[in-house]
């Protein structure tokens, strides 16, 4: 919000214009996004709300690189992504995004600094920075005394926790939740979006995808998405009547 | 991601999925095991039976009363005919009439009992003379073998082969010593050294004794003049096929046989018994390397199940290394590593295994198992490449999904 001196060159860290979403699967045609348009500017703590099957899922993905639109334009950070190649798309949710998933997908295998450090490893850096960094992550979310810990010995909320310091620990601009809280009870709830406050806090962009309000009131920002466009946004009031 | 760090990574999965790990290395090493073991005992047989032919002498011709008549009917008689004689072996000997033909040696044996007064041992007694020694390929180990001159003397001699020395005189030196056949003491003058078993009979139980000594003291009966085998050793294996038709010619002439088909003798070459063993034992090698490959391939169809159930339940893992930064070729080459690693580690336990399988398995069953270069490096091969193909060209197309549908997979 520090948008008063020059407003007109400043690039939102986010801005999706008309993207549209169609799966195919086999004659089956479901439209996931219809012309959904919005921007959202870095430092931002914006949630995304809607009901199930509004398209709030396919947007988070969309937004995270994890699917491409199959209409209009996305741009992160000013570069638009849908011209990006495989590879250059792999940097790109290695460098500037941190994922938080419902079902934490943490390696079962591997142990809680070694998940930690997993996007460090495709960033290319040394070992000794890695675990450093991994475990000043795990530090960083109160988990310093688990890192040789497998998910497996760790609570849900615990686990979630694991999956923030991996979101976290290679600097990236923007934090997407998909749903980070489906799958805990409310005391780990209210823990983890009280770190995502904290990161807020500390100046990270975070982006929250939810279908409950209060855990969409924790943001700052709310955008309501209904049949695959964005209906509402706290920010600017009057966008309801767009579309 | 540099390699290193890809082997790393490669090696951390392997590790971490011990039981599925546990499982391919198992289907690999047992294929390989398999295919050594059997194309093994094969090789085994062939040359076992190529030596035991071999050590009846070299160059070896084999005369025998009567004759074999092939599939259009049986001539009797075979081996029981008393039609050869101590002057068709003379005959033979002769540089004139047989001149590639380097030694000859006819015999006649009976099956007697040995005694030596205070033990017994009844085995075959062979007649023959002094060239019997180097035509069968046997040498002296302590004593002598008999000479000219014990023959033309009827002399009261015999030489023991290893076993029957060993039976009759135990540890004691059995040179000096007197053996009793039907009634006829007899002196050993020598001891044969031992020539290994065979399988056809065993040459190292046996006493020999002079031709003239045999027919004339010891054998009776109206055929103890007749010869069961003259043994003809032709000059170098370049002239075998013409000794065999001197022996041939000499002795219908001296048989009056006038077509070939009414021969009453029969030669045979040690060269047509080896070509017969041979084909025999290769049609085994053939069978046993078919069993191989069998089980090669249900290894490979194991390995295959394995690798594809775990590229399969992986998927979401490698959505989400591609949602963490993953390009598809590291992800690619992650799983060439994991699957590397498991068809080395099979393919050299595997062969690990079937060199101590092979030694172990010879000593117990007293065959020899010869193990192939080519059929383990072809084993090895095959499994590896099964391992390869299947672990890395599922998580290939894997990694070419979108990650948000690799993750979502169940």
């Amino acid at each position: 919000m520090t948008t008063d001196v020059l407003p007109a060159v400043e690039v939102p860290l986010l801005e999706l214009r008309d993207v549209g979403k169609v799966y195919r699967s086999g004659s089956l045609e479901v439209e996931a996004l219809r012309g959904a348009s919005t921007s959202i500017r870095a430092g931002e703590f914006v949630a995304i709300m809607g009901p199930s099957g509004s398209g709030k899922s396919t947007l988070m993905h969309v937004l995270g690189c994890l699917d491409s639109p199959t209409s209009g334009t996305y741009r992160l950070a000013g570069q638009d992504v849908s011209a990006m190649s495989e590879e250059e798309l792999a940097e790109v949710r290695n460098r500037w995004i941190g994922f938080v998933f419902q079902q934490f997908n943490l390696l079962r295998s591997l142990t809680a600094g070694r998940n930690v450090e997993l996007p460090l490893c495709y960033a290319g850096i040394p070992r000794a920075e890695r675990s450093a960094r991994a475990s000043e992550a795990l530090a960083r979310v109160g988990l310093a005394d688990r890192v040789e810990h497998r998910p497996g010995e760790l609570s849900g909320g615990q686990q979630q926790r694991v999956a923030i310091a991996r979101a976290l620990v290679g600097d990236p601009a923007l934090i997407l939740a998909d749903e980070p809280t489906g799958n805990l009870d409310s005391a780990a709830t209210a823990d983890v979006l009280g770190l995502l406050a904290d990161l807020h806090a500390a100046g990270r962009t975070i982006v929250l995808i939810t279908h409950e309000s209060d855990v969409a009131a924790a943001a700052q920002r709310t955008l309501r998405i209904l049949d695959g466009a964005i209906c509402g946004d706290s920010d600017r009031v009057p966008e309801g009547a767009r579309g | 991601m540099n390699w290193l760090e890809t082997v790393r990574t490669g090696l951390e999965a392997v590790l971490s999925h011990r039981l599925r790990s546990g499982l391919t290395v198992l289907g690999i090493l047992i294929g390989i095991a398999a295919v050594m073991l059997t194309v093994g005992l094969g090789l085994g047989a062939q040359k076992q039976i190529s030596q035991q032919i071999n050590s009846l002498g070299s160059n070896l011709l084999i005369v025998t009363p009567g004759s074999v008549t092939s599939s259009s009917g049986v001539r009797g008689g075979f081996g029981t005919a008393s039609t050869l004689t101590v002057a068709d072996a003379t005959a033979l000997t002769s540089k004139v009439v047989a001149p590639d033909i380097a030694a000859v040696a006819p015999t006649v044996q009976r099956s007697e009992s040995l005694s030596t007064g205070t033990s017994n041992w009844t085995t075959t007694v062979v007649g023959t003379m002094p060239d019997w020694l180097p035509v069968r390929a046997r040498t002296v180990d302590s004593g002598r073998f008999l000479t000219s001159q014990d023959v033309s003397d009827h002399a009261a001699v015999v030489v023991l082969a290893a076993t029957t020395a060993q039976e009759l005189f135990g540890a004691r030196d059995a040179v000096g010593q007197t053996v009793t056949i039907t009634d006829v003491p007899l002196t050993v003058v020598g001891v044969l050294s031992t020539a290994g078993s065979t399988a056809v009979a065993n040459e190292d139980d046996q006493a020999i004794v002079p031709l003239t000594t045999a027919s004339g003291r010891l054998f009776g009966g109206a055929n103890r003049f007749s010869l069961q085998a003259i043994y003809l050793q032709a000059q170098s294996s370049d002239t075998l096929s013409a000794a065999y038709q001197e022996a041939e010619s000499e002795l219908s002439t001296m048989h009056h046989v006038l077509s070939p088909a009414s021969a009453d003798f029969t030669i045979t070459s040690q060269q047509s018994i080896l070509n017969t063993a041979t084909s025999v034992t290769q049609t085994l090698t053939v069978l046993l390397g078919g069993i191989a490959a069998i089980s090669l391939l249900v290894g490979g169809v194991g390995v295959m199940n394995i690798m594809l159930v775990s590229v399969t339940e992986r998927i979401r893992e490698i959505g989400l290394r591609k949602a963490l930064g993953a390009t598809p070729r590291v992800i690619r080459r992650q799983f060439l590593v994991e699957a590397s690693v498991l068809g080395l580690a099979g393919g050299v336990l595997g062969v690990l295994l079937g060199v101590a399988a092979g030694i172990g398995l010879s000593r117990l069953i007293s065959q020899p198992i010869v193990i192939s270069a080519t059929a383990t490096l072809g084993a090895l091969a095959v499994a590896v490449a099964i391992g390869l193909v299947f672990g890395v060209y599922p998580a290939s197309r894997a990694a070419r999904l979108a990650p948000i549908e690799a993750l979502r997979s169940e």
